[in-house]
């Protein structure tokens, strides 16, 4: 059935791959002390954050590039990226919206994401990072009524410095792992959150990541703190140019809630994944952690994975708070020569916390899907609980899907449950669905869609309809 | 309006081995007939039905099959519906996830779009749908189910009779409906069939028993064995059958 319907792997419909013209300042290419000195005094940042950064650098220096993840991984040449790239017109540092390079306005047009405080995405603030810098943010006046802070991480650093320092490093030290030491030496914006104590976030807030000039990487970094009983929902998009060289992005996200917050996290991660014959694309290597600090506290992840060349990430949660809670739902779609080793971890500490891992794989074409996923349970950790359901669906002969459970307990009230399933798109449910008039694409999108539901429904409503969307783009191609 | 003429149909078994199936078949249904097609286990009458609906898994061997004047074994199944063919599946699938009311709506949109006629907005479709459930049986908890997800075999099976209210298909073939069902089930695909039996309508009931067809009454009656139909007959044949089994038209043929 599969070579019938998928022998036309042909070119995928990419819709964000266009270049803007813009004039930018960038440095060299190239990987030193003077680079990350050099990038702290672009942003003009205190002296803690200089001291974090070359620690950071020198730590990385020590350390070689992880080997372990189900991936065919080319060498990357650390000293051929340009770590810092930003549009001319941003020198004079952040504005206002009204004062927004026109031709920047018009790249986030043309993405769907209208940097104006009205129209479809009315009632989202957004943060529009542009390669290595914040171009602008909506909707700072009024979050900032209900004293919600939402900017800029440069920002941040000038003007609220000791929550900087207060958090900054505490879910993802920079010794955490070889991508999280690199970030921690370079990164160069990202978001801040801040909720304060009882404060119900009054709209979604979302940044929008865009790689533009060739050659250069994208390390941003997102703090959110949520404070007792304060509620956010956070949502972010990634998109980047068609080309044939690979581009590098290494993110860390820091998620902080205490005693009954919430923090919702959504990503749909859309970068470039490369040509049909698997040429260019994204490499997309990302830390994401939150930590339950306080009791009742909870962190849910969600992320639709459609981009990258190669995905490498695990959204987790250390569940320190009694009785806190975390979940991780997961769409992650391969095709052509896409690779995906995505999963989750879910620490349990506390006694009686929950976690829920529901986790989608879907792989088309030559495309590698693995999840890989860690549920620990620590002696403190009494009546803790986990479900894991972990699908695989497959769409081609050649195609794979892995998965890579690690399951420890060393309490012995703890409960811990995992299911899997791993199928092939049934013929039957093709020929059904046709049968009732529906086109083999549309038959294909409507079946992979309700194999997705279960995430779809974790989304915030103004996304789940363009997640949708964006698998049907990405699944284009896959069948002939 | 289907014209089935020495239709040969093989199958590759588990050993890649080609095995023929239909070997011969002929089968004339005119416009608003209703056909019977009975016959023991094995002797092709739901690769009859398959075949007609374009299942792959089926090499076609010799023969022609004419659907409306159409070449139908040159069409794409979702062709095949759109043209108004519609197969009530003997064993239905299930696709979870995916909510009945979103698989009927897209289903009807898309025949709609077919024959040129704007889709039915959301209110005019859960009227149609509402007052069609009544007719099978089904609560309001069926439209936000999956598809066939869990059901009952029973359940299916109505889901499948509703499918066919929804899309009042120009000729419909009932593969087996009646396999499973009880009484009251059985009454009500005889209904909706019967609702459905109008000058233009054509249907091809496939089925073991006779039973169905007390509900049912068909025009013409076709017994097939091996491959293909060895003898047509007019209700009374359906009910020899019942009484005598199958084995003594085999042996009136091969003797």
């Amino acid at each position: 059935m599969a070579n019938k319907f998928i022998k036309d792997v042909v070119n995928q419909n990419y819709q964000y791959g266009f270049v803007t013209n813009i004039d930018s300042d960038s440095i060299a290419p190239g990987l030193n002390e003077d680079v990350v000195r050099l990038i702290s005094a672009k942003k003009n940042e205190p002296a803690f954050m200089l001291e974090w950064r070359l620690k950071a650098f020198r730590y990385w220096e020590t350390m070689q590039q992880p080997e372990w993840a189900h991936l065919r991984l080319p060498i990357i040449d650390f000293q051929d990226i340009i770590y810092y790239s930003v549009p001319k017109s941003t020198e004079a540092g952040p504005k206002s919206l009204a004062d927004v390079d026109p031709k920047l306005l018009e790249t986030y047009n043309k993405l769907g994401i209208p940097l104006h405080e009205q129209g479809r995405l009315a009632g989202v603030a957004v943060d529009a990072v542009f390669d290595s810098i914040s171009v602008a943010t909506t909707y700072k006046a009024k979050l900032a009524e209900a004293g919600v802070i939402f900017c800029p991480f440069s920002e941040a650093v000038q003007k609220y410095p000791e929550l900087i320092e207060q958090y900054l490093g505490t879910v993802v030290p920079y010794r955490d792992n070889f991508f999280a030491a690199l970030n921690s030496a370079v990164f160069s914006d990202g978001s801040f959150v801040y909720i304060p104590k009882g404060v119900r976030c009054p709209m979604e807030l979302s940044t929008y990541f865009r790689i533009n000039t060739a050659k250069s990487g994208q390390f941003e970094r997102t703090l959110i703190i949520a404070e007792e009983s304060s509620y956010v929902s956070y949502l972010e998009g990634c998109t980047a140019p068609m080309r044939d060289e690979n581009q590098l992005h290494a993110a860390v996200v820091e998620l902080v809630a205490l005693d009954n917050a919430q923090i919702k996290y959504s990503t749909v991660q859309n970068w470039y994944p490369g040509d049909a014959k698997g040429l260019g694309g994204i490499f997309n290597f990302v830390t994401k952690r939150g930590h339950c600090r306080g009791h009742h506290a909870k962190i849910s992840w969600t992320q639709i994975e459609t981009g990258s060349a190669i995905t490498w990430k695990y959204p987790s949660v250390i569940l320190q708070g009694d009785n806190s809670v975390g979940e991780f739902y997961s769409v992650a779609l391969t095709n052509h020569y896409q690779q995906a080793d995505t999963g989750t971890k879910m620490i349990h500490i506390g006694k009686n916390t929950r976690s829920t891992i529901i986790s989608k794989g879907i792989s088309a074409g030559f495309g590698q899907n693995t999840y890989r996923g860690l549920v620990r349970m620590l002696p403190g950790a009494k009546n803790a609980r986990n479900y894991t359901q972990c699908d695989s669906l497959l769409l081609s002969e050649t195609c794979g899907a892995h998965t890579f459970p690690y399951i420890e307990v060393k309490n012995t009230s703890a409960q811990v449950e995992h299911e899997a399933s791993t199928a092939k798109i049934g013929e039957d449910q093709l020929f059904y669905c046709r049968q009732r008039g529906l086109k083999t694409e549309d038959a294909i999108s409507m079946i992979v869609n309700g194999f997705c539901k279960q995430v779809f429904n974790e989304l915030p409503m103004e996304f789940a309809v363009e997640a949708q969307k964006l698998l049907e783009v990405s699944l284009e191609g896959s069948v002939g | 309006m289907l014209d089935i003429n020495n239709l040969c149909v093989s199958i590759q078994d588990e050993k890649q081995q080609a095995k023929t199936i239909l070997r011969g078949l002929n089968l004339q249904i005119k416009p608003g007939e209703v056909h019977a097609i009975m016959g023991p286990n094995g002797s092709g009458k739901s690769t009859l039905a398959n075949v007609l609906a374009g299942r792959e898994d089926y090499q076609l061997n010799d023969g022609t099959v004419q659907f409306d004047g159409a070449d139908l074994l040159s069409l794409a199944p979702e062709e095949r519906a759109q043209r108004g063919l519609f197969l009530a599946f003997q064993y239905p699938t299930e696709i979870p996830g995916v909510n009945n009311m979103y698989f009927l709506r897209t289903a009807l949109n898309s025949l709609r779009k077919y024959n040129n006629m704007p889709p039915l907005d959301a209110a005019d479709f859960l009227q149609l749908v509402k007052s069609k459930m009544k007719e099978v049986g089904f609560d309001q908890a069926f439209l936000h189910r999956a598809v066939n997800e869990g059901f009952s075999g029973g359940e299916k099976k109505r889901n499948e009779v509703l499918q066919m209210l929804m899309l009042a298909p120009r000729f419909i073939v009932l593969d087996e409906t009646d396999s499973g069902l009880d009484i009251d089930a059985l009454q009500m695909v005889g209904r909706a069939v019967n609702s459905l039996r109008n000058q233009e309508r054509s249907i091809l009931v496939v089925t073991h028993y006779q039973r169905l067809l007390d509900y049912i009454q068909p025009d013409v009656v076709h017994v097939m064995a091996q491959g293909k139909i060895i003898k047509s007959g007019d209700k009374s044949l359906a009910l020899e059958l019942e009484a005598k089994g199958y084995s003594w038209i085999e042996n009136e043929i091969t003797p």
